[in-house]
C-alpha cells in the first residue's frame, strides 16, 4: 500500500499573541511545527503500512525551511518526503495549493490512499484536502475518526458530524481528512530521527512539475485578502463592585433584568 | 517582485506608522524609509492606512466576465429531512445581500422526499427554491452533494453563494467550487456587499482567532463563502410569502456511486446541549482541580444551563472534550455566557463573543475576558460561586 501523507509547516499558534499596544500578532519567538492534524494524519498512514505493508510519502508545500517539518516526519517513520518548493508558489490561496499539491502527488507517481489532517492551525480552513481530491477525480471522506476496514480495494470508515458519525465506504485510491480521535501519535524514534539527518529529500519547482507560473501561487490564486485587523472588541464592560455579597447580590439582579431567573 | 507590495520611496515620509499595522512583520525600516521583505502575504493592511499614499499593493489579472452571473443562492441544509438552522441564518443574511444587490435569492434543496421542505425557505427570504429530490440524495455524500449543487450552480449562475460551515458545508463546498473553478472562503463571521464592484467582502478569523481577515474574489464567479452557524441573524418566517419552487433535472443520479453511506449514527449521550443552550457555564483551568468543576456543575443546575469549558480545562481531563467552547470546540451564542476561573485566551474568545450577555468571574484583572465581558466580577471564584449557589438556593427556598 502507498500511502501519501500531505503536512504543512505552521506557526505554533497556540503561542502566538496579539500585542497590545499595536495589535499585531508577535511572531518573534514562535517556533514553526508541524501542523498538529497533519500528525494524526502521519500516524494513521504509518499504521496502515505496519498492517498492510508498502511505504509512506510525506508532501508538502512551502519555503525551504519546510523542510525540516518533512526530516521530522521521517523521524516519526515516514520512508520517503518529498517537498514543492518555489518562489512561484507563494501566496498561494486553497485553490493554487490543492492544484500544486496535485501536480506533485501525480509526479510522486502511483498512490492507494492520501491522508490529510482535517485542516491547519494557521489558516484553519479545511479546503485543500477536499480540493486536492477534486483535482485527482478521486473520491474523498472528510473528519474521519475511525478506519474500520480495508478489504479488496475498499475502505470502510466512520467520519465524525456534527451530531453523531457516518459510517461510509469508497474505493481505494481516495483521500481521507482525519480528526484527533483518530488515534494516539507516536514520538519519534532515535533511529528515525538518525534516519532523517541522512536522507535526500528532492526539491521540485514549478520547473519540475512543469507548472504554467500563471495558475500557481498567488496569481493562481482566486482569493485576495484585502485587510487584515484585530478582532473586534464588542462591548462596553461594567465593572460589578463591592463585597463578595454584595456583589453576588448585584449580579443576580442582572440576572432577574434578563429574565434568566425570577 | 510583483509578490510584495511595493513602496514609493519618494512619497514615503518614513512615519513607521505600516510597520506597526503589519501583520506580519513584513515592513522594516531600511535608511529612514519603509521597506518589503519576504514575510508580506499582499493583504494591503499597510496601503490602506499609510497617510502618504506611498504603498502600492499590485493588482491580480484580470479574469472572466462576471456579468452573466446574478443572484444570491443559499445551499439549505438539511440532515434526516430536518433542515438546518444555520440554513434560516443565511437565508436571513442573503435576502440582505440580496436586496443590496437588486437580485433574487435563491436556496439549493438536495436529498430524498424533502420537497415539502422547500416551501419554508421561501417564507425565511428565498424567492426561488431549486430541489434537487432523488433517493440516491437520501444521505450526504461529498460525492453526490458534490455532483447536484455544482449541476444547480452550473445552469442557474448565481454571483454568490452561501453555505453553512458545518461538517457537511465545509466538507463538500470545497469540492464544488473546485468543479467549478472558482474561490472559496471558509468560515466567515461576517459578510458585506462593495455594491459599486458587485463583491462579496468575506471576513473570517486565521491564525486561531488572533485576526481576522477580509478577502474578495475578484474575478471568478460565483463567491463562494461558508458561514459559521449562530453568528448570523435568523429572521421570523412569514407565512404566504411568494415563492417559486422549482424542481430541477436529477437523470444524472441514475445510477451508483463509488462512496456509499452505510449508516448515520447519532450519539445523543455524547450530545451536550451546548450549541442550542439559553444559558451557559464554563469553567476554566481557574478551578484548579477536576472536583472543582462541581462548583460549575452546581450552578449551571441552578441556572438550568449546560456546562462549557475551556481546552485547558478539557486538556486538564476535568471535563469531556464535547464540553469544550472555542476555536477547536463548539462556537456558542447564548442569551447569558458565565465565565469562571477563564483566562479567555483568543481561540476560546473567538467561540462565545457572539453571546447576548457575558458575566466573568476572574481574579486576574488583565485577564482577556473581561476585554469581552458585559459585567466584570473582580475576585476569588471560590468565594463568589459558592455565594451566587448559596443565594439562589437561599431564593428558591423563599419562594416555597
Amino acid at each position: 500500500m502507498h500511502i501519501i501523507v500531505c503536512i504543512k509547516q505552521v506557526p505554533d499558534t497556540r503561542h502566538v499573541r496579539l500585542d497590545e499596544k499595536t495589535h499585531t500578532l508577535i511572531r518573534e519567538g514562535v517556533e514553526s511545527i508541524i501542523n498538529p492534524y497533519d500528525l494524526y494524519a502521519l500516524e494513521e498512514g504509518l499504521r496502515l503500512k505496519e498492517r498492510f505493508g508498502g511505504k509512506v510519502t510525506v508532501l508538502t508545500m512551502g519555503p525551504p525551511q519546510a523542510e525540516s517539518s518533512l526530516r521530522e516526519a521521517i523521524s516519526y517513520g515516514a520512508d520517503e518526503a518529498v517537498l514543492l518548493s518555489d518562489r512561484a508558489f507563494a501566496g498561494a490561496d486553497t485553490w493554487a495549493t490543492s492544484f500544486t499539491l496535485s501536480l506533485g502527488v501525480q509526479k510522486i507517481g502511483a498512490f492507494d490512499l492520501i491522508l490529510c489532517g482535517k485542516q491547519a492551525v494557521d489558516g484553519d480552513t479545511a479546503q485543500v484536502g477536499p480540493g486536492l481530491a477534486e483535482r485527482l477525480s478521486i473520491p474523498y471522506v472528510t473528519w474521519v475518526r475511525r478506519i474500520e476496514e480495508v478489504h479488496n480495494g475498499l475502505i470502510r470508515v466512520q467520519r465524525l458530524m456534527d451530531d453523531g458519525y457516518d459510517r461510509v465506504e469508497l474505493p481505494l485510491p481516495a483521500l481521507l481528512t482525519v480528526v484527533k480521535e483518530i488515534n494516539d501519535p507516536r514520538v519519534p524514534s532515535l533511529k528515525g530521527k538518525m534516519r532523517a539527518k541522512a536522507q535526500a529529500i528532492p526539491v521540485w519547482g514549478a520547473k519540475e512539475l512543469a507548472a504554467d507560473p500563471e495558475e500557481v501561487g498567488l496569481s493562481g490564486s482566486f482569493t485576495q485578502v484585502i485587510k487584515v485587523f484585530p478582532p473586534p472588541r464588542l462591548k462596553e464592560r461594567e465593572w460589578i463592585e463591592g463585597t463578595t455579597e454584595e456583589k453576588v447580590t448585584k449580579v443576580l439582579e442582572k440576572l432577574t433584568a434578563l429574565k434568566i431567573i425570577s | 517582485m510583483t509578490l510584495q507590495v511595493r513602496i514609493d520611496t519618494e512619497k514615503c515620509t518614513g512615519c513607521e506608522l505600516c510597520l506597526s499595522l503589519c501583520p506580519f512583520q513584513a515592513l522594516e525600516m531600511q535608511e529612514g524609509k519603509a521597506a518589503v521583505n519576504e514575510k508580506c502575504t499582499l493583504c494591503g493592511a499597510c496601503a490602506a492606512e499609510c497617510p502618504v499614499e506611498a504603498i502600492f499593493v499590485p493588482a491580480l489579472p484580470k479574469g472572466e466576465e462576471s456579468s452573466d452571473y446574478a443572484g444570491v443562492m443559499v445551499y439549505a441544509e438539511q440532515r434526516l429531512g430536518k433542515i438546518a438552522e444555520v440554513t434560516y441564518e443565511l437565508l436571513h443574511k442573503g435576502r440582505e445581500l440580496a436586496d443590496i444587490l437588486k437580485v433574487p435569492l435563491s436556496a439549493a434543496l438536495l436529498g430524498s422526499g424533502v420537497t415539502e421542505k422547500a416551501r419554508t425557505l421561501v417564507e425565511h427570504g428565498a424567492d426561488r427554491v431549486y430541489v434537487a429530490d432523488h433517493p440516491a440524495l437520501e444521505g450526504f455524500t461529498d460525492e453526490t452533494y458534490g455532483e447536484a449543487l455544482s449541476r444547480i450552480i452550473q445552469t442557474f449562475r448565481p454571483e454568490i453563494v452561501l453555505a453553512g460551515a458545518t461538517a457537511i458545508g465545509r466538507s463538500f463546498i470545497p469540492k464544488v467550487a473546485t468543479r467549478l473553478k472558482t474561490g472559496l472562503t471558509a468560515d466567515c463571521t461576517e459578510l458585506s456587499i462593495d455594491p459599486e464592484k458587485r463583491l462579496l467582502l468575506q471576513t473570517r478569523p486565521a491564525f486561531g482567532g488572533n485576526i481576522m481577515a477580509t478577502i474578495i474574489c475578484p474575478t471568478k464567479r460565483p463567491q463562494m463563502a461558508t458561514v459559521r452557524p449562530k453568528v448570523m441573524k435568523k429572521g421570523a418566517p412569514r407565512p404566504g410569502r411568494p415563492g417559486e419552487i422549482l424542481a430541477v433535472d436529477t437523470s444524472w443520479a441514475d445510477r451508483s456511486f463509488k462512496t456509499r453511506l452505510i449508516e448515520i449514527v447519532e450519539e445523543i449521550e455524547e450530545k451536550v446541549k451546548l450549541a442550542e443552550a439559553d444559558v451557559i457555564v464554563a469553567g476554566g483551568r481557574g478551578l484548579q482541580e477536576a472536583k472543582n468543576f462541581s462548583l460549575i456543575r452546581e450552578l449551571a443546575d441552578l441556572l438550568g444551563a449546560a456546562v462549557g469549558a475551556s481546552r485547558g480545562a478539557v486538556d486538564s481531563g476535568w471535563i469531556s472534550y464535547a464540553h469544550q467552547v472555542g476555536q477547536t470546540g463548539k462556537t456558542v451564542a447564548p442569551k447569558l455566557y458565565i465565565a469562571i476561573g477563564l483566562s479567555g485566551a483568543v481561540q476560546h474568545l473567538v467561540g462565545m463573543q457572539s453571546s447576548e450577555t457575558i458575566i466573568a468571574v476572574n481574579n486576574d484583572p488583565h485577564a482577556p475576558i473581561f476585554d469581552v465581558a458585559t459585567y466584570g466580577i473582580l475576585g476569588d471564584l471560590f468565594e463568589i460561586v459558592p455565594e451566587m449557589i448559596r443565594q439562589l438556593k437561599a431564593r428558591r427556598e423563599g419562594r416555597k
